[in-house]
């Protein structure tokens, strides 16, 4: 599999987080997916969203300065 | 008996359809905890919650919808406010007119060495801004007041005072906008609020048991939360999550009655909060004319002028108990009012209605415009018996 093709994950501080992002990314073209947090990046109950690994540089510029804290992480 | 529910004040009704509809929805096809489990019912419900944040942020001018914080109502959320950001030693100004919503706690702090100013209104119940300017103090830490009175509906000027606060380092300004939201245009902006309580089921036009704080960002570290526990974020720490929203709403919320909230802020924002204060200040104004004309014997507190006060219109009649008269006009005219003190003893005592009350009448979208005349008619005949 090529590399732009593995998904990355962003992680957020709560369910909020994650949908004002889905929000941000969707309105910016960015596809992405709620699902749960996989169980190896946190033992957290909350929801992540699942990008394209090659938008990766593109969600964080969505994101940067908008939202207080995110993490992206390559599954 | 045709039923006139002169309440709204109170709680409005009826509610738009959307409303009750919304809620149906909810309960039937999502149902689930919101923001707790990630499976996709739980998404939707936190959806629904995120789209109430948005409706509300967008009807204040609220940039980020994140720091609009989910309470079960206004006093919920002004108590969060001022038990989570006054300390001994701290001084703390407000109105003669507040409700007890905001009296109360701040009467518990001063028990327990909160220094607090009460500052008097006008018989009308104007505040003088350069009154509350003298007020202020090196260490004030909060200045709270109400938008509107829910007594006699008199409106603050709360965009000076916000100018005023603005200029004073570490104050923040806190508005109880409960009978104002919805109902008068507000901008957390332009007139400089830091920290704004609604409530849901007034002129929000959603169900009891909602409504919401903006805090603007970067407070929430003066403010210590009322309530902690889970919150779906963050389960595998066991202290408290201190970024907004999460910090505020711990325990499963609402979901339910926000998604009728959600309806209710569409409802508003189709017709435009202009339109609705249009509409609300036309039938004031019916009343406090026929009123005048008609019945020479009633006393109108505040400032009789709809272009002054909300759709809310406090009255003695001379001779007659509120309490009597209220019990008048629902038996005789299927007319729902509210006598006595409405939770507000300093306002009646700046009003000179200590401790007999007034009877209120207050207004809402759905009363047709016929209604204000049947009201003032009503008083009229009150003394015919
Ligand atoms: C001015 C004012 N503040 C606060 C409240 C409290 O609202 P709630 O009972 O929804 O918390 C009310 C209404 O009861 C009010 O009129």
């Amino acid at each position: 599999m090529a590399a732009s093709e593995t998904p990355a994950v962003i992680l957020f501080e709560s369910v909020s987080h994650a949908l004002h992002a889905e929000k941000l990314l969707k309105a910016a073209g960015v596809k992405c997916k709620l699902i749960p947090v996989p169980r190896h990046l946190s033992s957290d109950c909350g929801v992540c969203l699942r990008i394209d690994g090659a938008d990766r540089d593109r969600a964080a510029g969505v994101l940067t300065d908008r939202l207080d804290y995110f993490d992206i992480a390559l599954l | 008996m045709k039923m006139i529910y002169l309440d709204n004040a109170a709680t409005s009704f009826p509610k738009p359809p959307a409303m009750m509809e919304e809620m149906n929805a909810f309960q039937r096809e999502i149902g689930a905890n919101p923001g707790r489990s990630g499976h996709g019912r739980s998404i939707d419900a936190g959806r629904v919650l995120y789209e109430a944040r948005e409706a509300l942020a967008a009807l204040f001018n609220i940039d980020d919808p994140l720091s609009v914080v989910l309470t079960k109502n206004s006093t919920e959320a002004l108590n969060i406010v001022l038990l989570g950001a006054l300390a001994p030693g701290d001084h703390v100004v407000t109105t003669s007119m507040e409700h007890n919503s905001v009296m109360r706690p701040l009467r518990y702090l001063a028990s327990r060495g909160v220094c607090l100013s009460v500052i008097g209104c006008s018989p009308q119940g104007e505040l003088d801004p350069a009154d509350l300017q003298k007020a202020l103090r090196k260490n004030t830490k909060v200045v709270v007041m109400t938008h509107a009175s829910n007594v006699t509906g008199t409106i603050q000027p709360v965009a000076e005072v916000g100018r005023i606060v603005r200029e004073r380092e570490g104050v923040m300004f806190c508005v109880d906008a409960a009978q104002t939201a919805g109902a008068l245009p507000i901008d957390v902006e332009q007139m400089n609020i830091d920290l704004l309580a609604v409530t849901g089921h007034k002129s929000l036009y959603g169900p009891q048991g909602t409504g919401a704080l903006f805090i603007r960002k970067g407070l929430e570290k003066k403010i210590a939360p009322l309530m902690m526990g889970g919150t779906g974020s963050r389960s595998e720490f066991e202290i408290q999550p201190d970024f907004l929203p999460d910090k505020y709403e711990s325990g499963t919320p609402n979901a339910l009655g926000f998604a009728g909230l959600c309806a209710g802020l569409k409802f508003i924002a189709g017709h435009s909060i202009a339109a609705v204060r249009e509409k609300e200040k036309q039938i004031t104004a019916a009343f406090l004319k026929r009123l005048y004309d008609g019945c020479p014997e009633a006393t109108v507190y505040g400032p009789a002028d709809a272009d002054r006060q909300t759709a809310v219109v406090s009255f003695t009649v001379r001779g007659v108990t509120p309490s009597d008269a209220a019990l008048h006009f629902e038996e005789k005219y299927g007319i729902l009012c509210r006598p006595g003190l409405h939770c507000a003893p300093s306002a009646h005592r700046t009003l000179g209605t200590f401790p007999q009350g007034t009877v209120r009448f207050s207004f809402g979208f759905f009363n047709a415009p016929g209604d204000a005349a049947m009201a003032a008619d009503a008083v009229r005949d009150l003394l015919k018996g």
